[in-house]
């Protein structure tokens, strides 16, 4: 009996529990609900923060690699030589078919446009943001891929079991680019105007964003032309050569008005014009050229390793450091202050070498942005001067080194051993030391404790900047035929690395463009890009393994592997160069294979499960 | 005692008799043959040129690529079915030529047991006659341009190279040499000469390996003659 009673008031108590529709219908707490969001300012803030943050990217401070792949770095680390012994890239390298995030923004989008609690000024610009993340994320598919699919809208399968219903063709190449071109026109009247914001969408990103997208369609539709096989009939990839003045003319309009507006300005804050290109990657403070960055935090678990993986060994504050080694390609591209080009001579007209105070002296009077861009031997950073130097040199030519940081050995004629080999290398195989001779300088931050594991680096990765600007529209305008123009912008950017002869309009060429970007954009992950838009990548990086070219000032020049540049201290007790500095050009040797560039991949394959999903896909040219 | 031994040794038998029938049959006709133009090899780099074959009838498309040795020919092993053949445009230093059967540059290639095919292309050009001399460590190449393909279809001469390499392998990836003429000094028919100096090798060897290659313009793969071993 005792034991019904019981089992009636657990049924009682369960059947209780059902009627009451409060008791199980709870709201969750670990989702937001639309409602919930879309009801306030700071949490729809969350959500669009979360979308500016997933737009991919290629090279950047978040992946040191990248910097690696091509002929501007050297990769000193164990797990990345392969970058330097593998031949062609794959067809599928770069390629991006991210539609999950673009239904992602385009669900932003439309639940934004019928969202009915939010300030209007808010509404407006949350859905201009969603706008432009959509738009950026595009820019980075027609990069890679060519043409693709414009998914304007969220796109809902109804389990009818046939979805062909959602598949859409690839748009042509050139149509992307306008879309993107229109949506930031139509966007950009809702956007903050100003330099305060940085992290966040303005009007001078607007303007900056349009100037590159512009001048990107335009030189694939003018240097096409070179590549007449990496086409597709439908128009997917490639653009018709008649529509390249059309984008030069916008890309020069948005960058003037981006200039003229006065909202930015170069960074000039330091006397020393090496240092003060340095600060301007690093200085977050009132930086009035950074237009658009991917900010970090200390302490907030957004911070990144930049400084810790590239940190000089002889100074590095854990036990990693020296990834990433500009290559001496990169190196001898900064030209001499009388604007003229030149490779380093460590040798004499008799063959003997060229004899140095100070390894610095090889690199003096040169561009200053060599200094803000790479450590050489003899730099400081953090207010410690870099140890990179490979050995002691004798009088007859053997040298004498370590195979490890600072080792010691006893040089002939002595009885102690001393060290025979910088703190920093360069020794080869060896991972951190300075392989090529140089460490990287750029976005390496002096806040100390920054390359630590524990702590890492705040400082702020710049997607746009001024500077850039000024060089589209440099380069816009010299495409267009008004070099004086093209002069007169690229002398800003030239001036502030203190190359103050101002270059005439009969300077200008083609491969000043090219070169100036190099030098001015270099580690800022443009180079792929640019090498694909010029079609200039299957010629420079063609296979071939050819030595370190004579002429750096020459756009089409090949440079399919890294070199680098070491010094050697000069031992002859005695004589007169003793203990002075000599340089070798040296391939270092991790380096076993040329770079090679298909034409297949200009752009990147769209694979076969994208293509058996949806046959509208056509193929990218060159890749079978 | 010998009873076990008997089980141990059935269930073991067991497992390797049974591995027949869990598995697939590997594929067991071999498709060989050259890419061929009126009966000559084309050369062309190791790696670079492929054609595609597909079997038509299944749910998920996907090709077979083969790719071409140096000298030209291609072996694949396969299933026996029908197979459709296609060579990309833009693959090779040639253009495929019109089937008579398929009245496109589709050929079909029926497989039922091993099968030996050549494939007839049209390369835009020949590289004739070729010949190594050496003296000393100068290796001299001479050969005849002859152009195939005229007319509105033509395509010019990027450059023509000499290319010496220490492995079997040489193309303008692999060489330890290689000179260089640009094509606007090459006239069809006329004797080309080109010379290279093999620098010193380690491990000496005391031959090397030689060939011509001609870059067309606009075309990204190169024609090579066939790869000759010199004698230093």
């Amino acid at each position: 009996m005792k034991k019904y009673s019981i089992l009636l008031i657990m049924l009682i108590a369960l059947g209780w529990g059902c009627n009451d529709e409060a008791f199980l219908d709870k709201e969750p707490t670990n989702i937001l609900l639309n409602d919930q969001i879309w009801g306030d300012k700071s949490l729809v803030l969350s959500v669009v923060a979360d979308l500016y943050d997933r737009v991919p990217e290629y090279q950047t401070i978040q992946g040191w690699w990248d910097f690696a792949s091509f002929d501007e770095g050297f990769a000193s680390n164990g797990g990345d030589y392969w970058r330097h012994k593998n031949q062609d890239y794959g067809y599928g390298e770069w390629s991006n078919w991210d539609y999950g995030l673009i239904r992602e923004v385009n669900l932003f989008i439309e639940k934004c446009g019928t969202a009915d609690k939010l300030d209007p000024a808010d509404k407006a610009q949350f859905l201009a943001e969603g706008r432009f993340i959509r738009a950026n994320i595009y820019f980075e598919l027609v990069k890679r891929m060519g043409g693709v699919p414009l998914i304007t809208e969220s796109m809902t399968y109804d389990f009818s079991g046939d979805p062909s219903y959602l598949r859409k063709p690839r748009a042509k190449e050139a149509e992307v680019y306008d879309f993107i071109i229109k949506e930031l026109d139509e966007i950009k009247a809702d956007l903050p105007k100003g330099s305060g914001t940085k992290s966040r969408a303005t009007q001078g990103l607007i303007l900056a964003m349009k100037s590159r997208v512009c001048l990107y369609a335009a030189s694939i539709a003018k240097y096409g032309a070179n590549t007449p096989t990496v086409t597709l009939p439908g128009g997917e990839v490639g653009i018709q050569a008649s529509l390249a003045a059309g984008y030069y003319t916008k890309a020069l309009a948005a960058a003037e008005e981006l200039i003229n507006s006065g909202d930015y300005s170069l960074y000039k804050k330091k006397e020393n014009l090496s240092e003060n290109f340095a600060n301007l990657f690093i200085d977050k403070g009132n930086n009035p050229e950074a237009i658009f960055v991917k900010d970090f935090k200390l302490k907030s678990g957004k911070v990144h390793g930049w400084t810790l993986v590239n940190q000089p060994w002889s100074q590095a504050e854990d036990l990693e450091g020296g990834r990433l080694n500009p290559s001496l390609n990169l190196v001898q591209s900064f030209e001499k202050l009388d604007n003229t080009f030149e490779t380093y001579s460590t040798t004499q007209a008799n063959g003997d070498y060229i004899y140095f105070d100070s390894p610095k002296d090889l690199f003096v009077g040169r561009d200053a942005r060599l200094e803000g861009t790479v450590m050489l031997p003899g730099s400081v950073y953090k207010g410690k001067q870099l140890d990179i130097w490979a050995g002691f040199m004798l009088a007859d030519g053997t040298v004498i080194k370590g195979d490890n940081f600072g080792a010691r050995k006893t040089l002939p004629g002595k009885t102690a051993p001393e060290y025979v080999v910088g703190w920093d290398g360069p020794i080869d195989n060896l991972e951190f030391s300075a392989q090529s001779g140089f460490y990287v300088r750029k976005y390496m931050d002096l806040a100390v404790g920054s390359g630590q594991r524990g702590v890492n680096s705040e400082v702020w990765w710049i997607r746009y900047r001024l500077g850039e600007v000024y060089l589209n529209a440099a380069e816009a305008a010299f495409e267009l035929g008004n070099k004086a123009k093209a002069a007169t912008y690229m002398n800003i950017v030239r001036e502030r690395a203190g190359l103050v002869i101002p270059l005439t309009e009969a300077d200008i060429t083609f491969d000043r463009v090219v070169h100036e970007r190099k030098v001015e954009l270099a580690f800022e992950g443009h180079q792929l890009w640019d090498m694909k838009r010029w079609r200039l990548a299957h010629v420079v990086w063609n296979g071939e393994s050819t030595e370190l070219t004579t002429n750096p000032g020459k756009a089409n020049e090949v440079s399919t592997r890294v070199f680098g540049m070491w010094p050697y201290k000069y031992y002859n007790p005695g004589g007169a160069n003793d203990g002075k500095y000599v340089f070798k050009k040296v391939i270092p040797a991790q380096v076993t294979n040329a770079h090679r560039f298909r034409l297949g991949n200009y752009y990147s394959e769209i694979n076969s499960t994208i293509r058996n999903n949806n046959p509208l896909i056509v193929r990218n040219p060159n890749q079978e | 005692m010998k009873l076990r031994l008997i089980i141990v040794l059935g269930v073991i038998s067991g497992f390797l008799a049974s591995c027949g029938y869990d598995n697939y049959d590997e594929p067991g006709s071999k498709l060989e043959g050259k890419l061929v133009y009126k009966g000559e090899a084309i050369n062309v780099s190791y790696n670079d040129v492929t054609f595609q074959l597909w079997e038509p009838g299944w749910q998920k498309k996907g090709e077979i690529n083969v790719s071409v040795n140096q000298d030209g020919s291609y072996g694949a092993m396969l299933f026996d079915a029908n197979y459709k053949l296609i060579i990309p445009s833009n693959q090779g230093p040639f253009r495929s030529i019109t089937n008579a059967e398929t009245g496109s540059d589709t050929i079909l290639v029926k497989l039922a047991g091993n099968k030996v095919m050549d494939i007839e292309v049209e390369p835009y050009f020949m590289i004739r006659t070729p010949q190594f001399t050496v003296s000393g460590r100068d290796v001299t190449g001479t050969f005849k341009v002859e152009k195939i393909i005229t007319g509105a279809n033509a395509k010019n001469i990027e450059r023509v190279n000499l290319y010496v390499n220490k492995t079997q392998f040489v193309d303008f990836r692999a060489n330890v040499v290689s000179t260089e003429l640009a094509g606007s000094s090459v006239t069809e028919g006329t004797t080309v000469t080109l010379k290279a100096t093999v620098p010193a090798i380690t491990p000496t060897q005391n031959y090397v390996f030689a060939r011509i290659g001609l870059k067309i313009a606009g075309v990204e793969d190169m024609i090579f003659s066939p790869v000759i071993k010199v004698n230093l």
